[in-house]
């Protein structure tokens, strides 16, 4: 009985595919909030462009914008696109998706509550559509087995915004997701590359609970209406020097106007004497 | 949305020249949705409709690429080469005119037959270019249909555009229009003034794709449009570059009523938040061409 025993598993072994090494990241999770919650439940406000390493052109974008634009009959049914969606509240289910001759994984299936959306993270090796394909607002996903990390990578993003603020995202965004589970909790951080409107990497992380009871994904029924008369084809936006909504975060919680638009620096603990002797010299004046 | 190439294709028909074919075609086919394909990595975008009728093909990319174009076309079909379109006169949407018409036939045993806007062959005139790229089936009104491969097809005419002999092309079955210049995303829109084109023409031409484009969830997918230059997008992405141009067009009809200059608008840089994105550096499709462009228009009458 031993012997057939080893023979079954060295058999069973023989034929164990790589994927199946992996630790399951399947199954349904939920956002946990510890970190940075003000910026993900109650959501960012009118103002709010820090921690985001902007350039000029970002900033003249979010002074440009007003948020009445996502009213806009075209805008309305809009999602978060990839760099964004991870960072409201949110559930998501992923399932695998194997090959029913070899069971090797082919792909990781995600289904995001938040504006019900679907994702494909394609693990066998198939490369990135070309430079003239359509992009989505999920992009599209290849991932890779690092030891327990999951590593995805994301191109073909449509232009959106990393804050509901007017910060901007642009299509020729890459995001880099690192998937690790620790028992019931999963890491995931992004780093996000944008040539057009970021000065280096934006990289932020969250964490997600396994749900055991229930499914808790939302639906989202979204119709496009004209909610209020208006010219068709408006595009509301500020001219430059006009927005009023600009420094309102500021101004809600006492920061100079510098530190929350200073983009990469004041992303850094470096920066936070700078921060008290701007307060300090506007205290003087 | 199954990608081919011409040398994939010649590979699975056993032809010996498929390694040559590999090597040399630079222009690759990408199936858009229904019965369109777009032909890409050409001087401009090619879109062809192919069917039991025939092909169809919207505009046909600069001369240097007339035969890889021909030879894409032949990848997707053998059937008769019936109709062609232009959606503007420039050399770069139709160097090959000559080529693809010539290899196609009408059911009366001509060439090919190139519809497109009479402002067309008058450009093509005017710069005493050869008969055989000459659109002779041409329209003036705001719109024309006709009925080819099983679907309706309306072409759109935008004056004063990009050019001013504009058309958008939609595959009513399909559900794919081809935008010509009207919509591209490599750079800044290309506004000439020598071909009468203006900002306003422009911005109508893109709402009026905006107004045909429905999205299949939640702007994604559904009406797909092949820009003239760069990639296939929807309406979201259309919505966009529509957007980038009234917000820019309004920066500088503002700077216009306070009295500033040229010179005065350039160095207050009306196009800040989109020039790492669409500034081609120089030439057409540059910042400071487009602002000049729509300078001249709004400031010397052209649009008020």
């Amino acid at each position: 009985m031993a012997f057939r025993s080893i023979t079954a598993a060295c058999a069973l072994a023989a034929f164990t595919v790589s994927g199946a090494a992996q630790i399951n990241i399947t199954g349904e999770w939920a956002g946990r909030y510890h970190e940075d919650f003000d910026d993900r439940v109650p959501g960012d406000v009118n103002g709010d462009f820090t921690g985001v390493p902007i350039n000029d052109a970002a900033r003249r974008h979010a002074e440009a914008w007003d948020v009445t634009r996502v009213n806009v009959l075209e805008h309305q049914c809009q999602p978060y696109s990839l760099p964004h969606i991870y960072r409201g509240p949110l559930q998501f289910r992923i399932w695998e998706e194997k090959h029913p001759q070899t069971q090797e994984i082919i792909a990781y299936r995600i289904y995001i509550g938040t504006y019900m959306q679907s994702r494909t993270i394609w693990m066998d090796g198939r490369p990135h559509p070309p430079e003239y394909a359509p992009h989505t607002f999920a992009g599209f996903s290849t991932g890779v087995w690092n030891g327990d990390v999951l590593t995805v990578t994301t191109t073909h993003i449509k232009k959106e915004f990393y804050r509901r603020s007017g910060l901007p995202s642009s299509d020729r965004t890459t995001v880099v997701e690192h998937y690790v589970r620790h028992g019931n909790l999963l890491s995931q951080t992004l780093i996000i590359t944008d040539p057009v409107y970021l000065t280096e990497p934006y990289v932020n992380s969250q964490e997600f609970e396994r749900i055991e009871r229930g499914n808790r994904n939302w639906l989202y029924n979204c119709e496009y209406v004209m909610e209020v008369p208006q010219p068709r084809h408006l595009v509301p936006h500020y001219l430059p020097g006009e927005n009023p909504f600009l420094d309102e975060w500021a101004r809600l919680f006492g920061t100079p106007f510098e530190a929350v638009f200073g983009g990469a620096p004041s992303t850094y603990p470096e920066f936070m004497p700078r921060i008290e002797e701007m307060m300090n010299d506007e205290a003087d004046n | 949305m199954k990608r081919t190439t011409s040398a994939v294709v010649a590979a699975g028909l056993g032809l010996a020249a498929a390694p040559f074919l590999a090597a040399q075609s630079p222009i690759e086919t990408y199936h858009v949705q229904g019965n369109v394909y777009l032909l890409a990595g050409g001087a401009s975008n090619v879109a062809v409709q192919v069917g039991p009728d025939g092909v169809l093909v919207v505009d046909t990319g600069g001369e240097e690429t007339a035969d890889a174009v021909l030879a894409a076309i032949r990848t997707l079909s053998d059937g008769p080469i019936r109709w062609m379109v232009n959606t503007h006169a420039h050399r770069d949407h139709t160097g090959g005119n000559t080529t693809v018409s010539q290899a196609g036939v009408t059911l009366n045993g001509n060439p090919a037959a190139i519809i497109a806007h009479e402002e067309v062959p008058t450009r093509m005139v005017e710069e005493d270019r050869p008969i055989t790229e000459w659109p002779l089936n041409t329209f003036f009104e705001d719109r024309r249909d006709f009925y080819f491969n099983g679907e309706a097809i309306f072409l759109y005419h935008h004056p004063r555009g990009h050019t001013d002999g504009d058309i958008v092309v939609y595959f009513r079955g399909s559900d794919v229009l081809a935008a010509g210049d009207l919509f591209i995303t490599t750079t800044y829109p290309v506004i000439d003034a020598g071909y009468d084109g203006g900002v306003t023409g422009f911005i109508d031409g893109l709402n009026n794709m905006l107004d045909i484009a429905v999205p299949a969830w939640l702007q994604d997918g559904g009406t797909y449009v092949i820009p003239g230059h760069g990639r296939i997008g929807d309406e979201a992405d259309v919505i966009e570059y529509r957007d980038m141009i009234v917000i820019v067009r309004d920066r500088i009809l503002d700077m216009i009523a306070k009295g500033m200059s040229l010179d005065d608008v350039r160095a207050a840089r009306p196009t800040l938040d989109y020039d790492p994105r669409y500034d081609a550096g120089d030439g057409p499709g540059s910042a400071d061409a487009f602002i000049e462009a729509v300078y001249r228009d709004l400031a010397e009458g052209g649009d008020q």
